[in-house]
């Protein structure tokens, strides 16, 4: 006969309001360890799907994920021409936030080097890649857009061709993919009145030099669209990513580009493990630490939970003595019930969580390595907490039934 | 009857604290019972009953004396000869006044839980018990727990139990307290009846004396010291 589940059975509504009760703490602690697989995840996802051998940046910036990172469009040719690279490819990445149906509207923009990359590489789960030069965006699932779906950024308008799911920022905001063009136009947008105001500025600057004065139809020029003057460059762009030619050694193509002393240049690898060795690490550290107090709070809990059930057993264990009970009929009676009590909460946590963490605004990611490890926990604290209830188990005396 | 002692208790004496402190609560007692024997043990509160039946029943063991359960010597003074949890478990059934049974089994489990814990198969354990309350009537109130049967019904349970590994030896504590007169003279009876029955050895402490005339043979505790009562003279 399984004394535990008898005792349980008498007190149902209790027992099982009070695993619900260390489920939801165990969810919590599992929920940590999600989340941080999360931020992990969309730290290291874009990195990883975009798949390029080498990332060449500003000059001693870790960018362009972990820090801002400037470098001219023109590197691009630059770094085409080094012996061993296959591709070169620009980069324009940066976040922006704007406001949508009267709420904040926060995106990573990611510009794709058209017409070479169309964004075939990105997963899609509606819609298509890009199929022009401008004007077509594709959009995260989590930025809450549709397919078709028109917006305006800046002066222009860009319909949503294709969704994906889970590409989102280290920063937890969703991707959305525009030409190069597209992402610079949407990142250095100015109204028309700070054109026109720059334009004057220009042109003022022109009219008090020398060479303005001497020659008038230059200042005309200057105050012409940056865009139509020859000796204005290009929009920056965020960074460089190369594809080595097959048969050609990665390091050796970066130690020729890290020479140049106007650029940096790292390894996939180095850009994952800048990114988990800084913001993300520091993120990982905070959700180990709530999750050490969670677990030693869900411990502490069951422990009193087991004392309290115990206490309330005592005339019934001292009967049981009593009988003739051994003692590994009354510990077991009391870790069983822990036991119970801890793998019920386990249960419930991951019932609870495989509902709940979908909606989550970040992604929650539990492994199966998470589940055991908590598994474990779960088994550990279940001994632990037992401890208490198993010492006044012992020290209760059978004649203690007749009083 | 089998005339072979259930017990023996031979100059069993219990002394509390020592020096200034030190309380005599039991002196020189010495009872046997044989097999199918029912005997009163009668006496004022604070008179050392609870301790001589908690002494015999190998809870609280006698500062000095013998005890011998069924031929065989289990305590001497405080000495235990035996495994005493052993022992209890399987030669010696307890009754006591209220609180019994274990809440959150039904009456079945609380004589079946006896029979387990002495090794029985559940299947047989389930047998037996349903037959030891078939034979004490409360068959139909198997399945009910402790706090769905009258004050007579959890008692009857409570023999059930006490009986179930067919104990040498009884040990009943007011048994019939809590009890009416009605219900209390049943209880007694059945005491009676079953120890004739299996053979085993019953001492029931009671104040109850209307229902004496049950009982085979009357001690009388006074000041820790026991004294057998002529049944005629106490009846």
């Amino acid at each position: 006969m399984n004394l535990a589940l008898k005792d349980i059975r008498h007190n149902l509504g209790r027992f099982v309001l009070t695993t619900i009760g260390v489920g939801m703490l165990l969810m919590v602690v599992m929920g940590m360890a999600g989340i941080y697989r999360g931020v992990v995840e969309d730290a290291t996802l874009l990195i990883d799907r975009i798949g390029t051998d080498l990332w060449v940046v500003q000059h001693d910036t870790r960018g362009p994920f972990a820090e801002v990172s400037r470098v001219p469009a023109s590197l691009v040719h630059r770094v085409r021409a080094v012996p061993g690279v296959r591709d070169s490819r620009e980069f324009v990445y940066h976040t922006i936030q704007r406001e949508r149906d009267g709420k904040p509207f926060r995106m990573a923009v990611l510009g794709l080097s058209w017409p070479s990359d169309k964004g075939d590489w990105v997963p899609l789960i509606a819609g298509r890649p890009l199929a022009q030069n401008h004007f077509e965006m594709i959009a995260d699932v989590s930025l809450g857009v549709r397919l078709d779906e028109r917006l305006s950024f800046g002066k222009e308008t860009y319909r949503v061709v294709g969704i994906t799911r889970n590409m989102i920022s280290s920063g937890g905001d969703g991707i959305a993919f525009f030409t190069v063009v597209d992402a610079e136009a949407i990142q250095f947008d100015s109204s028309g009145e700070a054109v026109r105001l720059e334009r004057a500025a220009r042109k003022g600057r022109g009219e008090r030099s020398e060479i303005g004065t001497k020659q008038p139809s230059l200042v005309e020029q200057a105050a012409k669209p940056s865009g139509e003057l020859p000796a204005i460059a290009r929009p920056q762009i965020s960074a460089v990513m190369v594809q080595v030619a097959p048969g050609t050694s990665v390091e050796q193509v970066a130690a020729t580009i890290s020479g140049w002393s106007d650029v940096s240049v790292h390894t996939r690898s180095e850009q994952a493990e800048f990114l988990l060795k800084g913001s993300v690490d520091k993120a990982r550290r905070q959700l180990g630490l709530f999750r050490v107090l969670l677990t030693l709070i869900a411990a502490i809990i069951m422990a009193l939970i087991l004392y309290t059930l115990t206490l309330e057993k005592i005339h019934s264990i001292a009967l049981l003595q009593l009988i003739g009970a051994r003692k590994p009929v009354i510990l077991g009676l009391i870790l069983q019930q822990a036991l119970m009590l801890g793998f019920g909460g386990y249960a419930i946590a991951y019932l609870l969580g495989q509902r709940l963490f979908p909606l989550f605004p970040r992604r929650v990611i539990v492994t199966g390595d998470d589940l055991l490890q908590l598994a474990v926990i779960v088994l550990a604290i279940s001994f632990a907490s037992s401890v208490l209830g198993i010492w006044k188990a012992l020290l209760v005396k059978p004649n203690e039934a007749l009083s | 009857m089998n005339e072979s002692p259930a017990i023996e208790a031979i100059d069993l004496t219990k002394v509390y604290g020592s020096g200034n402190t030190e309380v005599v609560a039991m002196r020189n007692a010495s009872m046997t019972v044989r097999r199918g024997e029912v005997v009163a043990l009668l006496g004022p509160s604070g008179s050392g009953k609870s301790t001589f039946l908690t002494a015999v029943g190998l809870i609280n063991p006698p500062t000095s004396g013998r005890i011998r359960i069924g031929g065989h010597l289990v305590l001497d003074g405080p000495l235990a000869q035996a495994n005493l949890t052993a022992f209890r478990r399987q030669h010696v059934g307890f009754v006591f006044q209220k609180s019994n049974l274990i809440p959150f089994l039904n009456a079945r489990e609380n004589v079946q839980i006896a029979l387990e814990l002495n090794d029985s198969s559940p299947r047989a354990a389930r047998q037996r018990a349903l037959e030891l309350l078939e034979e004490l009537g409360v068959r139909d109130r198997s399945e009910n727990l402790p706090s769905m049967l009258s004050g007579g019904q959890q008692q009857r349970v409570a023999v059930a139990r006490a009986l179930a590994n067919q104990p040498s030896i009884l040990l009943a504590d007011e048994p019939t307290a809590a009890l009416d007169s009605g219900n209390g003279r049943q209880v007694m009876e059945l005491f009676a009846r079953l120890a004739h029955e299996h053979g085993t050895g019953v001492i029931v402490v009671t104040h109850d004396q209307r229902a004496l005339s049950v009982f085979d043979t009357i001690y009388e505790m006074e000041d820790g010291i026991l004294n057998l009562q002529p049944k005629e003279a106490v009846v």
